[in-house]
């Protein structure tokens, strides 16, 4: 079946994150295709690769990057609450005169329209948050 | 249809609302602090045991324990699961609801 979730709260403040995380994991392995995790308000915020937890801590933003590469998962983070919250990739950088990005490998900007298409490709779609 | 509960009763009225809205047939997950709401013994407990009769009521099990809270003192009826039954569960029902 082909599943798509929504996160809308940040790593290490609301469960919310993890337990996205652990839903996909355990529906990739039960064979579902996950269409597209949309990353949306303080959610932007798992996609930032400056996070750095203690060491004996899980790596949340990690996490989502090494899944994204073993599953080629579609990890998008909308652009509006991305910008507020100064989650940035190269192209945003430049757009808006920043002198540097942030981005976390496998994740992507771009806007609510992909979370609209989500929700009509996928099958189901489960919005984790607060 | 599949609703998932991520808010303690005892800090929300989500669940409340929940079961109040639920058709009989659902199925509700208490996911997170909703698990809560699973405890037998509480001031929150009879309007889910009244529920379980027509509505089919999960507790995720990882979140049970993470909170310390052993499956012996939940309400009779309510079966707990994983995130592979969280999994089966979002795929046997046509919509999932999150009570955010």
């Amino acid at each position: 079946m082909k599943l798509a979730v929504m996160v809308n709260e940040g790593p290490y403040t609301h469960q919310a994150s993890d337990t996205a995380y652990n839903f996909i994991v355990a529906a990739l392995n039960a064979g579902h295709e996950i269409f597209r995790v949309f990353f949306y308000h303080d959610g932007v915020n798992n996609g930032t690769r400056l996070t750095t937890p203690p060491q004996d801590d899980r790596h949340i933003v990690n996490r989502w990057s090494e899944l994204s590469k073993a599953h080629d998962l579609d990890l998008v983070v909308c652009v509006a609450a991305a910008q507020r919250r100064g989650i940035v990739d190269p192209d945003e950088a430049k757009r808006n005169g920043k002198d540097s990005d942030n981005i976390a490998p496998g994740f992507r900007i771009s806007g609510l329209g992909q979370l609209i298409e989500a929700g009509i490709q996928a099958d189901r779609l489960l919005v984790f948050g607060d | 249809m599949l609703h998932t509960v991520n808010k303690s009763p005892f800090e929300s009225t989500s669940l409340k609302t929940c079961l109040g809205l639920a058709q009989s047939g659902s199925d509700i997950l208490l996911i997170e602090d909703g698990v809560y709401g699973a405890l037998a013994g509480t001031i929150h407990t009879a309007m889910l045991a009244q529920a379980t009769g027509t509505i089919s009521v999960y507790a995720l099990g990882p979140d049970l324990k993470a909170r310390g809270l052993p499956e012996d003192r939940l309400i009779p009826g309510i079966k707990v699961v994983g995130y592979d039954g969280f999994v089966e569960l979002a795929c046997a029902n046509d919509k999932v609801q999150s009570w955010l």
